[in-house]
């Protein structure tokens, strides 16, 4: 009679642990990265662009890998939201609940969602050799959107389905069509929809793989389409690999820059959720 | 009247046709891998180049066993220290913990999920990288870099393990309440209703949730490749170095272009990855799918 509860007392206590172990691992990455990273900082370092002789330890900074992942995160974004605000939509209002059509393309947005950024980022660089492309800003933006449509589709519907399928009747009661009560439904989801942006994008300006082969890597912050864009992730994975301390203790400044804009739209997208939810009716 | 009949139909038009688009995606993206990699099939068969271990592109041998070996070896790695892991701390979350915990840990399981790949290698090689080759090592073997296969497990373990969790206790907070309340009624205790009923009734659920997280696991790059040596051998012990595939498509396509069928070899190397997480992604959705509708 006493060995179960001395079990329930034992697995309690090993439990709580495994759980602290989560807090662990998050607090000795953050402190890592602030650690190596915070020395390296300067103002230099997100005002500036690389100087010359920048990658055997001279001036500079990192301003071209900010502006480059800001570009391309930023393009794609748009173009992802443009593809995939109407797919949840017609996933949501026009089909209904039971739809095959609905089952079918909601996996294949799961399988989207879970091919590597590598096969995105080798598939993209094929077609482009393709066509003639060199890597390019054009090229890094197509690929992170591909890469991102998934991932918004899959977190915007989630929330979407959360919504009563009775306020859709009611709008239909009144005579209104399924487009007019789209605009019911974005009252609703809003938050959700935000939430989901500002997660995405944070994926999408880590992701390294994809944008290796398509986007490149250039001291120059890009004026046109067809120039190549550094990005933050690469500047962070070029750099460390470096046998000088000066440029590795730059690796970690990008890796610095880039944690604090990732955590920046982590908590944005919880502040968001929490703040807009006035106008949903639950 | 007639005009928003006719602006809601073309609007179902254009997003009909854009779900259609985005759905193509899969296909466009398996016939392009297939299409590349079909010069290296000719020429050698399916299973000389997934069984040989001979990588000389330069001399046209393309024997992909290391890379398949180091991958299963991380992914195995990073799968048997988080299972368990993430099934106690998502018990804990879904039934024994206040509700104060579960709202400090979503946020922390959020930043765990949201912080890029080449982040956690940066950590890789300041933490682990030291502490393998300094201390844990030194207690095996004569001597080791910290660059092992050990290292890429770890850290990709961790990469997953919000994933896992957050899975694990979606599908435990949708098992009935009733369930757990007979066991409880007839005197179990907490844990022996975890053992006995929530586990067992969710076995087909975790089951799906660690074919996800394998398939996830395998194609994380960057990290891995940070960590885990880069030396082409088939490894015999989890403190050698290793070269999982994903690996091998970052670090060479800047010279896939300069030797012959190394385009097609990579490609090939990518279109392994893709139909391995396509499968195991398809089997586990379907699983979970069908455990939702049955309780929702």
């Amino acid at each position: 009679m006493k060995a179960k509860f001395i079990e329930e007392k034992v697995m309690k206590v090993v439990m709580a642990l495994t759980t602290v172990l989560l807090f662990f691992f998050v607090g000795s990455i953050i402190y890592t990265i602030i650690k190596e990273g915070w020395p390296a900082m300067s103002w230099s370092m997100i005002t500036d662009l690389p100087g010359g002789g920048f990658y055997i330890g001279k001036e500079g900074g990192l301003l071209n890998a900010i502006v480059g992942s800001l570009m391309i995160v930023g393009a794609s974004t748009v173009l992802g939201l443009l593809v995939s605000i109407p797919v949840v939509f017609y996933l949501n209002v026009y089909l209904t609940p039971k739809s095959k059509l609905g089952y079918a393309s909601r996996l294949a947005f799961d399988v989207l969602f879970g091919v590597p950024s590598i096969v995105y980022g080798a598939f993209a660089f094929t077609i482009m050799i393709a066509l003639g492309l060199k890597t390019s800003l054009l090229g890094g933006i197509i690929v992170i959107t591909l890469l991102i449509i998934p991932i918004f589709i899959r977190s915007m519907d989630e929330v979407a389905r959360t919504m009563p399928r009775d306020i859709l009747a009611a709008t239909f009661s009144l005579g209104a069509t399924r487009l007019q009560s789209v605009r019911v439904l974005v009252r609703q989801i809003l938050p959700g929809i935000a939430t989901a942006t500002l997660l995405s994008i944070g994926r999408a300006i880590g992701d390294a793989a994809a944008v290796m082969f398509t986007a490149g890597y250039t001291d120059a912050i890009p004026t046109s389409l067809s120039q190549p864009a550094a990005t933050l992730p690469l500047a962070v994975f070029f750099q460390l690999s470096s046998p000088i301390p000066e440029v590795q203790s730059r690796a970690y400044a990008a890796a610095f820059i880039l944690t604090v804009i990732v955590l920046i739209l982590s908590i944005g997208g919880r502040l968001i959720t929490n703040h807009f939810s006035k106008n949903r009716i639950k | 009247m007639k005009l928003k009949l006719i602006t809601d139909k073309s609007a179902a038009g254009v997003m009909f046709s854009l779900t259609l688009l985005s759905l193509l995606l899969v296909v466009v993206i398996a016939a392009g891998l297939i299409f590349k990699s079909m010069p290296i099939l000719e020429e050698h068969s399916l299973w000389e180049l997934i069984s040989s271990s001979k990588w000389k592109p330069a001399r046209g041998e393309f024997g992909f066993l290391p890379f398949i070996v180091g991958t299963l070896w991380v992914t195995g790695i990073a799968i048997l220290w988080t299972l368990p892991v993430a099934l106690l701390t998502s018990i804990f979350l879904t039934e024994n913990s206040k509700r104060w915990v579960k709202k400090a840990v979503f946020p922390i399981l959020d930043i765990l999920a949201g912080l890029p790949s080449v982040i956690y290698g940066v950590w890789g090689i300041v933490v682990v990288v030291p502490w393998i080759s300094d201390w844990l090592a030194p207690m095996f073997v004569e001597f080791s870099t910290g660059y092992t296969l050990l290292t890429g497990g770890i850290v990709l373990g961790i990469m997953i393990l919000p994933l896992m969790v957050s899975l694990f206790v979606e599908l435990f907070s949708a098992t009935p309440m009733e369930m757990r309340e007979a066991s409880l009624s007839l005197g179990a205790t907490r844990w022996q209703t975890t053992k006995f009923v929530l586990l067992r009734k969710n076995f087909p659920g975790i089951l799906a949730t660690v074919i996800l997280s394998i398939s996830r696991a395998m194609g994380e790059t960057i990290a891995v490749l940070m960590v885990c040596g880069n030396i082409v051998q088939i490894p015999s012990s989890p403190l050698d170095g290793g070269y999982p595939l994903p690996a091998l498509i970052a670090n060479n396509y800047g010279e896939m272009l300069s030797i012959p069928m190394y385009d097609s070899a990579l490609m090939f190397a990518a279109l392994i990855l893709f139909v391995v997480v396509m499968v195991f992604n398809i089997v586990s959705r379907v699983i979970l799918r069908r455990i939702e509708n049955k309780y929702i």
